[in-house]
C-alpha cells in the first residue's frame, strides 16, 4: 500500500493525522509546489507584523519526520494517469499509488482587466506566503502610503487588516453591494464600512475594476466601470480562489466548479480522493454543492479522506460559508445564508441593532440556517451547533439574541447529553 | 483520561468554581491578590451559566475529535498526549476560529490582546482541577473517560 499525497497544507496535514491513526507503516508521499510547510492564512498577520516567517508552521518542526513521510518539497504535479495509477511531476519523475488524494487548493482569480497582461509592477495577489514576502518588499522600498484591493471578500478583508497595521490608506471595491458578501448583509457591511471611513478608508461597492495604467511599468492609477479613476501605486487582486484543477482536466475525474466527491471524499475514480479548497461537496444548509474555501472546513475534510484511505467508514456532515473577521477593533462571525431578501416567506429573521453590536438569526422551519454576530462574538459557536445538528429553536427563539444565550435555554435532553453525557462526544 | 462533568441538579450557583480557577491559574494562587492586587477582577476558564433556579458550571470539554484544535491556524490549540485540549499563547494571534467552531462556547476571547483568553488546562499540574476541589457540593466531579 502506498498513499500519495497531492498538496500540503490543513486538508493533507489532517489527512495525514487521520492516515497515521490507523496505518502506521504504509509509505506516505507528498508533493508540493511549495518550498515549505505553513500556515496560509497567517499571511495577513505576516504582512501586518504580527507574526514572523519562522513562526508561520502550524505543526511541528519535525512533522514530516514524526509521521515518516516522504515530502517532494518545491514539485509540481503536471500529470496523473488514473488507469495505471501513476502522478507525474515537473522533475520528469513518475509515481506509483494505491490510494491518492487531491489537496491541490485554490488559486486566485484574476478577472479580466485592461492592461494586466503587461506584467506592471505594484499589482500583486494576495494567497501565498511569497505574495506577500514581495508585496511587503514592494510597499517597503516604495514607502508605499494608499493602495487598493479588489475584492471585499475573506481574502479582501484579511488583506486589509494587514495594510491597517501598516498606517496604509486603502479603497477597497468590490462588485457585490456589501463586504464579505457570502455571509454579511447589508447592515453588518455597514458597520465596517463606517469603522473603515474613521480610518480614512473607503468601501466602493457594485464596482469593479476594468483598467490598469501605468508609468514607466509602474502602476500609477486604475481605472473603475464607472469610468472614475484612483490613483495608487498599489493593487491587491483579492477577489477569491478558484479549485487548481488545471492539472487533472483531462484526467476523468469529475470535475464541476471543483472536483466532486462524495460524501465520503471520494472523486468517482476509484482509490481517488480529494479534499480541501479543490473540491465541491455538499452544502449542508442549501442541500447542493458549493466550493468553500476556509482552513476549518479542508482540515475537516482532510481528516475524512484520511480515515477512508486508511480502510475507515466515515462521512462528511457537509459544509457551509462561515467567517470570522476582525476589522479595526470590530470582530465578527458569521454563518450560512444571512442576506435575505425582505419579506421572503420562507425565512423568519431576528434582529438586534445596537450601536457596536449586530445580531442577526435567519430561521428556516424553525431551524437556523445562518447568522452574524457583529461587536460580541461570545460563545457563537454555540450557534454552529444549533445549525449542524439542526435543532428546533421554536421554543426558545426570543432567548437567542439575548447576551446570557447559552446552554440553559435548550431543550433539557440535548444540553444533558452533551454536558453530562459520559462520551461527552458531540 | 479525566473530564469534569457538570451535574446541574446540585449546582447551587455559588460561583466558587470561578473565584478558584481564577486563583489556580494566577501568579500568587492567593484568592484576595488575584482579585486584587493582579489587576482587577480575574478570568476563569468556566463559563457560568443561570436561568431561575437552574445553574451551571461549564469548562472546555477537551472533545475527542475537538474542532477547536482542527480550526486553529496556527497550531496553537493542541492536544497534549493524554487528549487534553491545550492553547499556547505565544502561537496565537487571535483570528477566533476555535470561538467560531467552539460547541460549547468555553473559549473566551481577550481582544484586547487578540489572543484566547482563557481556557480550560484541567488544571494538569494539580491532583484535582481546581473548581472541582471547590465545588461545596459536588455539581462538578472529575470522572476517568476511556478515550
Amino acid at each position: 500500500m502506498k498513499y500519495l499525497i497531492i498538496g500540503y497544507s490543513t486538508a493533507a496535514v489532517s489527512a495525514i493525522k487521520a492516515i497515521r491513526s490507523i496505518d502506521k507503516e504504509n509509505e506516505i508521499v507528498v508533493f508540493t509546489d511549495e518550498d515549505r510547510l505553513y500556515s496560509r492564512p497567517l499571511i495577513s498577520y505576516y504582512l501586518a507584523g504580527k507574526v514572523s516567517e519562522d513562526k508561520m508552521n502550524f505543526v511541528e518542526d519535525d512533522f514530516d519526520k514524526k509521521y515518516n513521510l516522504n515530502v517532494y518539497y518545491s514539485t509540481k504535479v503536471v500529470g496523473l494517469d488514473i488507469k495505471n495509477k501513476i502522478v507525474a511531476t515537473d522533475k520528469k519523475q513518475e509515481f506509483k499509488y494505491d490510494k491518492l488524494l487531491i489537496t491541490s487548493g485554490g488559486v486566485p482569480i484574476v478577472p479580466p482587466i485592461k492592461g494586466l497582461e503587461n506584467n506592471i509592477e505594484g499589482i500583486f495577489t494576495f494567497t501565498k506566503l511569497l505574495d506577500a514576502k514581495k508585496l511587503l518588499d514592494y510597499i517597503t522600498k516604495n514607502r508605499i502610503e494608499n493602495a487598493v484591493i479588489l475584492g471585499g471578500g475573506l481574502i479582501g478583508m484579511k488583506s486589509a487588516e494587514g495594510l491597517l497595521a501598516r498606517s496604509i490608506k486603502f479603497y477597497i471595491i468590490d462588485i457585490a453591494d456589501r463586504l464579505l458578501a457570502n455571509t454579511f448583509d447589508n447592515i453588518a457591511s455597514e458597520y465596517l464600512e463606517k469603522k473603515l471611513e474613521e480610518h480614512n478608508c473607503k468601501f466602493i461597492k457594485s464596482n469593479t475594476i476594468v483598467e490598469v495604467i501605468a508609468e514607466n511599468n509602474r502602476l500609477t492609477s486604475v481605472k473603475l466601470k464607472d469610468s472614475s479613476e484612483i490613483k495608487t501605486n498599489l493593487l491587491i487582486i483579492a477577489v477569491g480562489v478558484r479549485p487548481n484543477i488545471d492539472f487533472i482536466k483531462d484526467s476523468g475525474i469529475k470535475i464541476n466548479k471543483g472536483i466532486l466527491v462524495d460524501e465520503h471524499m471520494r472523486t468517482n475514480i476509484e482509490d481517488v480522493f480529494a479534499a480541501g479548497d479543490v473540491v465541491e461537496s455538499k452544502n449542508s444548509i442549501l442541500e447542493e454543492n458549493s466550493v468553500i474555501a476556509i482552513w476549518p472546513t479542508a482540515a475537516q475534510q482532510g481528516k475524512v479522506a484520511g480515515l477512508n484511505m486508511a480502510g475507515d467508514n466515515k462521512i462528511y456532515e457537509g459544509l457551509y460559508p462561515m467567517n470570522s473577521v476582525e476589522i479595526l477593533g470590530i470582530p465578527s462571525i458569521s454563518f450560512g445564508i444571512t442576506n435575505i431578501k425582505e419579506n421572503d416567506p420562507k425565512y423568519k429573521v431576528l434582529i438586534r441593532r445596537e450601536e457596536n453590536l449586530y445580531k442577526k438569526i435567519v430561521l428556516k422551519d424553525n431551524k437556523i440556517v445562518g447568522i452574524i454576530l457583529l461587536g460580541n462574538i461570545e460563545r457563537a459557536g454555540i450557534f454552529k451547533l444549533l445549525i449542524d445538528k439542526k435543532v428546533d429553536v421554536k421554543n426558545f427563539e426570543e432567548e437567542l439574541l439575548k447576551d446570557d444565550f447559552g446552554f440553559l435555554v435548550l431543550p433539557k435532553d440535548f444540553r444533558k447529553h452533551l454536558v453530562v453525557g459520559e462520551g461527552v462526544e458531540i | 483520561m479525566k473530564k469534569v462533568l457538570a451535574k446541574e441538579e446540585y449546582c447551587m450557583g455559588c460561583r466558587l468554581c470561578e473565584v478558584y480557577c481564577a486563583t489556580a491559574h494566577s501568579k500568587s494562587k492567593s484568592i484576595i491578590k488575584t482579585f486584587k492586587s493582579e489587576g482587577g477582577k480575574a478570568l476563569s476558564a468556566i463559563v457560568f451559566e443561570e436561568k431561575g433556579v437552574l445553574s451551571f458550571a461549564l469548562q472546555c470539554r477537551h472533545c475527542e475529535d475537538a474542532p477547536c484544535v482542527q480550526a486553529c491556524l496556527t497550531g496553537a490549540m493542541y492536544k497534549d498526549k493524554n487528549g487534553v485540549v491545550l492553547h499556547n499563547k505565544e502561537k496565537c494571534v487571535g483570528c477566533w476560529m476555535c470561538i467560531m467552531v467552539c460547541p460549547f462556547g468555553v473559549i473566551k476571547p481577550d481582544l484586547k490582546n487578540k489572543k484566547v483568553a482563557s481556557k480550560c488546562d484541567l488544571c494538569l499540574e494539580r491532583e484535582k482541577p481546581s473548581c472541582v476541589e471547590h465545588c461545596p457540593n459536588e455539581a462538578l466531579v472529575v470522572v476517568e473517560v476511556n478515550k
